[in-house]
């Protein structure tokens, strides 16, 4: 590509390429456009193959006038995944496989149909829905972060620019700093990481400080387990997370910005250093970029499997070559961050977010969302739940709609226990909190965070006492070590939660439990141990009876605890075929085919429920 | 100390070289002795010692520090398997077990033939199609322990192939 030395350069690339980028969404050249996802969840799923043979295809076929294939990012939908979406129609296939390429290119391609079996069929109403748009999983949804993925091939800049990329920052160098500092302040954008701190306010600390060497930091280390929206982002649209960053690097007067990103996202990193290496050659990352004074670099640091590195002040030292082990605050990274200079830390949806509101107006974005938390907020909707996926929604809108409207409600008939938010540092919500607005604010008055925006939705099967343990065995490894409350209080409250899953708990370990937790809490230095005994306290106080039942009767309700239950064949119900004998990896089990029924031995059972999963009739319960 | 093979040294020295524009490039170095040497022994770590002046100590911290470090070499095979919450939640545990039942080591360990290593993952983001499994980076979607079998056969597969 051409350089782009200035802002007429630059305006005349973006026209030209969103002319392209039309005419291929609305069929104006006369072709189909046919875009295949290449996030994370589809491409394990064979849509690389797909798109290298619907490109093979239309080469054979000679149909080069006729269509056009494209890789694009995440559709967040990753259950029904892969994903062929077809412009101009907007018809969207899911869970396409290989050897249906040939059906897409003859009968939609060539024949112009439609082809009704790669449609979603929606759970409740068991119709076929054609257009993305009219699927209920997208209907409350609004892209400010995601916006870009799933649309743009985010292996081409020019697609980037199509897309409106670099408006932003062009905005941006013809106001001074601190009109960019209040431009964000003036949107409301809060940190997207965990804490929700005003990012406006974060930027105006670094930049009130006098100092040539000033770093920008994109904290890419979703550590949380079951949160996936950065690495979605990044990979579906990096350009738009490096311009959040030069736009933040001018507002603070960074000349230098590093992006830390997780080494378990190798695609996401790929595509980073793409889009870094282009804009390089393009001349917008640089000196003297589009030909003013600002002067903006990029560099990627990789983690390397440490959750704690994800708390700001550990990230630095991580980045530093050292332990990631966090450090005491004040001071702040904005005023002594990296090598010791001001440094601002913003998460990746954050940076995202940044590079829409410059682009168009923190009006716009200050009119979405709730009076504490402005605009947006993705989701990675998980666990007992229909449509798992990334799901980006106004901050406001319910954990009923959340779940029920967009997440299609609880699989197999199930009964809806809890939805935990913030990961292993937040806590659970339930029943009482459905029809709670989702904001910052809301969500820690009722006992939980928002943190990266991981929602794991749980049913009548999973055990409170369980999930709690969970969270806890996690923060166990994950626990640096620096601080004795966290380091072996965290340790100590995973003891008793184990006992108690063994079923030889006492009423007294509660107590203690609850002791150990706010030790904890209050002792320790990074959000890390702060936060360790969230899910405890907040599955302690929404289950009381769950726990009482482990520590009092010995019993878990749900039937998790293996300790605690035991397998037994209903000889009323047993059809006396032998196949749970059969699949018993301890032969516990014995009767005589078509004779006697079969019985469990207690003293040989594992309780791997092989039995109950292989028996077609139902006769093996669980008590 | 058992001393090093001259082709490491050659490794080694070339990668120190390849960042030593970069400001404190400590981590940088270490992961890219981790993926093209495989492993960071007390002979290498000595050796990064010398090279850059940052004291042996200090690099033994951050090797340990680190999960994706690792001082004993990994098997030709590095299963991943998912344990983070949405994984968790659909039963990634028991697909761990059962890898562990068919290789016969727990995780963290290698196999005693060099083939396999067994790690526990803490999310790799592909919640949306849980439980997800990693082999050297290879995503499988929705595993099953009961698949778990035929995965590892057909990896044995593969390495006899290769070895032919």
């Amino acid at each position: 590509m051409e350089k782009i030395l200035t802002e007429e350069q630059l305006g005349k690339k973006i026209e030209h390429c969103s002319s392209c980028l039309e005419k291929k969404f609305s069929g104006q050249d006369g072709k189909k456009h046919l875009v295949v996802c290449g996030g994370t969840g589809c491409l394990s799923s064979n849509s690389g193959e797909i798109l290298e043979k619907l490109e093979a295809l239309i080469k054979e076929k000679h149909l080069e006038e006729k269509a056009t294939v494209n890789r694009v990012g995440c559709f967040g939908f990753c259950s029904q995944g892969p994903f062929v979406k077809v412009f101009p129609e907007d018809r969207l296939y899911r869970a396409v496989k290989v050897s249906d390429v040939e059906r897409i290119i003859q009968e939609d391609v060539i024949e112009g149909k439609c082809i009704e079996d790669l449609l979603y069929v929606d759970p409740a109403t068991k119709q076929k829905v054609e257009r993305q748009d009219d699927i209920n999983f997208y209907k409350k949804q609004k892209r400010i972060a995601l916006n870009g993925c799933s649309m743009i091939n985010p292996e081409e800049l020019e697609e980037a620019f199509g897309f409106g990329a670099f408006k932003g920052l062009t905005r941006a160098l013809h106001m001074s700093q601190q009109e960019v500092v209040d431009e964000i302040l003036k949107s409301g954008l809060r940190g997207r990481g965990g804490a929700g701190f005003p990012t406006g306010r974060k930027w105006q600390f670094a930049l009130n400080q006098v100092n040539d060497d000033k770093y920008v930091i994109c904290n890419g280390d979703e550590g949380d387990p079951g949160a996936f929206m950065d690495r979605s982002i990044l990979e579906g649209n990096p350009v738009g997370v490096i311009e959040g960053m030069m736009i933040a690097g001018y507002a603070i007067g960074a000349k230098n910005g590093y992006f830390y990103v997780r080494a378990e996202y190798p695609i996401a990193v790929k595509r980073l250093r793409l889009a870094i290496k282009e804009l390089e050659e393009v001349g917008l990352l640089g000196d003297h970029i589009l030909g003013t004074n600002f002067s903006f670099r990029c560099h990627i640091r990789l983690g390397a499997g440490a959750f704690v590195c994800g708390e700001e002040t550990a990230l630095i030292n991580s980045i530093e070559g050292k332990r990631g082990m966090p450090r005491p605050r004040p001071p702040f990274p904005a005023i002594k961050g990296l090598w010791q200079k001001p440094s601002i830390i913003n998460n990746v949806e954050t940076l995202a977010s940044v590079s829409w509101i410059m682009r168009e107006g923190a009006e716009k974005f200050a009119s979405i969302g709730t009076q504490g938390s402005k605009g947006t907020k993705v989701f990675a909707l998980g666990g007992k739940v229909n449509n798992v996926g990334l799901v980006e929604v106004p901050m406001g809108t319910t954990l009923r709609e959340l779940i029920f409207d967009i997440g299609g409600g609880i699989p197999n008939g199930k009964k809806f226990k809890a939805i935990q938010t913030g990961g292993p540092s937040g806590g659970c919500l339930t029943e009482k909190d459905l029809d709670a607005e989702i904001d910052f604010d809301t969500l820690i008055a009722r006992g939980s965070m928002m943190g990266s925006g991981g929602a794991i939705v749980m049913d009548e099967d999973n055990c409170m006492v369980d999930v709690a343990k969970f969270y806890m065995e996690f923060i166990v490894d994950e626990s640096c070590g620096k601080c004795s409350p966290c380091r072996i209080g965290t340790k100590r409250m995973l003891e008793i939660l184990t006992k108690i899953c063994n079923g030889k708990g006492e009423e007294k370990d509660l107590d203690e439990l609850k002791e150990l937790a706010e030790i904890t809490k209050t002792n320790s230095l990074c959000a890390l141990g702060q936060t360790a005994a969230n899910p405890i306290l907040s599955t302690m106080k929404n289950f009381p009876e769950e726990y009482l039942a482990h520590v009092k009767d010995h019993k878990c309700p749900a039937g998790v605890c293996k300790a605690m239950l035991h397998y037994e064949i209903n000889p009323e119900k047993c059809k006396k075929c032998s196949l749970c004998a059969r699949n018993c990896p301890v032969q516990a089990i014995s009767g005589v085919v078509g004779k006697e029924p079969f019985h469990i031995d207690q003293s040989k059972c594992v309780k791997c429920g092989l039995c109950m999963s292989n028996c077609h009739f139902g006769a093996v319960e669980k008590k | 100390m058992a001393k090093l093979q001259s082709h490491a040294v050659k490794l080694i020295t070339e990668i120190v070289e390849r960042y030593k524009d970069e400001e404190t490039p400590l981590m940088m170095i270490l992961e890219a002795i981790q993926s093209e040497y495989g492993y960071i022994p007390l002979e290498v770590q000595e050796l990064v010692s010398k090279l850059t002046g940052i004291p042996v100590a200090e690099i033994y911290g951050v090797v340990t520090f680190y999960s994706f470090f690792s001082l004993t070499p990994k098997g030709k095979y590095v299963i991943g398997v998912c344990l983070g919450t949405a994984c968790y939640v659909k039963g990634s545990q028991s697909v761990m077990d059962k890898f562990s039942e068919v290789l016969k080591i727990k995780p963290g360990e290698t196999t005693e033939d060099g083939l396999f290593t067994l790690d526990a993952l803490r999310c790799i983001g592909a919640c949306g199609i849980a439980p997800a499994i990693s082999i050297n980076g290879k995503v499988y979607p929705k595993m099953e322990a009961k698949k778990v079998i035929s995965l590892v056969e057909e990896y044995r597969a593969l390495a006899a192939k290769e070895a032919q």
